[in-house]
């Protein structure tokens, strides 16, 4: 499973970071110190994810933003890793994309040594901590915030990350999420969610996004892990809400409001 | 009857902004830019059956300290009018009481209950003028003649007319509960129940708000203004015994005693004349 078009002198072992192994440039020139990309391109908005009785769910739409546009979307933002847990990301894509590239590696050549172990959510988590932080390090991060969340021994486990910064908790939420979506879990969530409960809390918090953020579309997706494994939802839209009264005619009995 | 007037304050050129200036020049000197009293912020109000319910919580915020731990924002701008108010402190108290004053005379002049766009009309009016230079973010309700009211207020000058708003740094964790919660025609109890639910969505989610939850309710009957409707962070260990500091706690070094007497000198003379 080798992506092709990969340079001769990357195909080295999985475990060293490609960056690494290209000589840094550390001669001061007579031109501009080399810079990278400072903003991201295409972007995805927030990923929401929780534990529930029977293990972790994810849930994120499918839109991938240029700039204030929408221009894809079907984009999958909850990938599959290994056997036993998703990857979700916000931020931009194309970094989303060699992240998951890299992951695909560290499994397979994990999977090629056959000795019956097999990368738990956890060791995931931290080889992409080390990834991030190594790139932040060098000033060229990866523009994203990742949500890994897996179940591996019975054991459910639901990380973030950006730029090195990690942590776990029982509920999380990237970007916007963050301020719309924890509120209502922290209200809401309990150790022993049932798998309706817990996707009808998704779905609410979900559908507030859609309302009130702007780069978010009504097309989503919620993957589930449990001990079976995998299983990423198809695309679904939900059912807004725009019949008030008041949004009729909001100006009734108020001249001169607007 | 005189025909009803409302002034609308007089202005040459607007702003000065000369201080501006000064205060750029002085943080390029190495001084530090004055901060100035916040208040953070969570403000809600939502329309139900019966009337208006506006929310807010009590915690002013000066940068990164609490200046004032029990606040009021919900301000009066007419017997059946209130305004809740986020941004500089300052701005919203002068904005609110000088739309109130303007709002007193013209009851008098007009005979009749004020109506909730002319306060409406009066805030946009003055705060367009400003530029966005008086940081008032307001929600504005009341009943009036013409049935229950609603307004967001934002400090340019433009103005959303809804059945319920929030705003403020709290005003993303207060909406995610009125967008999954909001129904139309609530009773009282799931108005207030709702209100103080994203109240307390702003107090424990965002850092800029906190403390304790202020309500106040409109109906076409009047006012009930609920201070501190719910208190969720009370002081949890206080010492019972208090603290005393006997005589001897702390040591006397040195004693000066001076006699007031000699520096005082008692003249004896006649009383001042109006």
């Amino acid at each position: 499973m080798f992506a092709t078009g990969i340079a001769e002198e990357d195909r080295k072992g999985s475990y060293v970071d490609r960056s690494i192994s290209r000589p840094c440039n550390f001669e001061i020139s007579q031109q501009s110190p080399v810079t990278h990309t400072q903003y991201p391109y295409v972007t995805g908005t927030s990923v929401l994810g929780i534990k529930y009785k029977d293990g972790v769910l994810l849930a994120a739409d499918m839109a991938g933003s240029y700039g204030s546009t929408v221009r894809y979307k079907s984009i999958h933002r909850l990938k599959a890793v290994g056997s036993h847990a998703v990857l979700g990301a916000s931020g931009e894509i194309s970094d989303f994309q060699q992240v998951t590239q890299y992951l695909d590696e560290l499994v397979l050549n994990d999977y090629m040594w056959e000795d019956g172990n097999k990368l738990g959510p956890q060791e995931i988590h931290s080889y992409l901590n080390r990834l991030m932080y190594n790139k932040r390090n060098k000033f060229d991060p990866f523009w994203n915030s990742l949500v890994l969340g897996g179940v591996e021994n019975g054991q459910k486990y639901l990380g973030v990350n950006m730029i090195g910064v990690h942590y776990k908790d029982n509920h999380v939420a990237t970007g916007f999420g963050n301020h719309l979506a924890r509120p209502m879990f922290r209200n809401e969530w309990r150790e022993d969610l049932t798998l309706e409960e817990g996707v009808k809390l998704l779905e609410k918090c979900l559908l507030v996004l859609f309302y009130r953020d702007r780069s978010s579309i009504n097309k989503f997706q919620i993957a589930k892990i449990t001990e079976e494994g995998v299983v990423i939802s198809e695309p679904f839209a939900l059912k807004p809400n725009w019949d008030f009264k008041a949004f009729h005619n909001p100006t009734l009995g108020a001249d001169g409001s607007w | 009857m005189a025909k009803a007037d409302v002034k609308l304050p007089q202005m040459q050129s607007g702003f000065d902004f000369g201080l501006c200036r000064r205060n750029d020049m002085l943080v390029k000197q190495g001084g530090k830019p004055a901060k100035f009293l916040k208040t953070g912020t969570t403000i809600v109000g939502l329309v139900y059956k019966d009337g208006v319910i506006l929310g807010a919580d009590t915690r002013a915020t000066e940068g990164e300290i609490v200046a004032d731990k029990n606040c009021e924002k919900i301000h009066y701008i007419a017997p059946n009018i209130y305004c809740c108010g986020a941004g500089t402190a300052a701005d919203t108290e002068a904005v609110t009481d000088m739309v109130s004053s303007q709002l007193e005379l013209h009851r008098y002049a007009t005979g009749r209950e004020s109506r909730v766009v002319t306060a409406l009309t009066i805030l946009k009016s003055h705060l367009f003028s400003y530029k966005g230079y008086v940081s008032a973010a307001l929600v504005l309700g009341g009943v009036d003649i013409t049935g229950p009211h609603l307004h967001a207020v934002y400090p340019h000058g433009s103005t959303d007319t809804l059945p319920f708003a929030t705003m403020g740094s709290g005003s993303l964790a207060a909406m995610s509960i009125f967008e999954s919660g909001y129904k139309e025609d609530l009773t009282r109890e799931e108005g207030m129940e709702l209100v103080s639910a994203a109240i307390c969505a702003g107090i424990f989610n965002d850092l800029g708000s906190g403390s304790n939850v202020d309500l106040c309710v409109i109906t076409k009957g009047g006012k009930e203004y609920l201070r501190n409707y719910k208190k969720p962070n009370p002081r949890t260990y206080i010492r019972e015994k208090g603290y005393s500091f006997a005589k001897g706690h702390t040591q006397v070094l040195s004693t000066t005693i001076v006699p007031l007497k000699d520096k005082v000198t008692i003249i004896e003379g006649e009383a001042m004349e109006e």
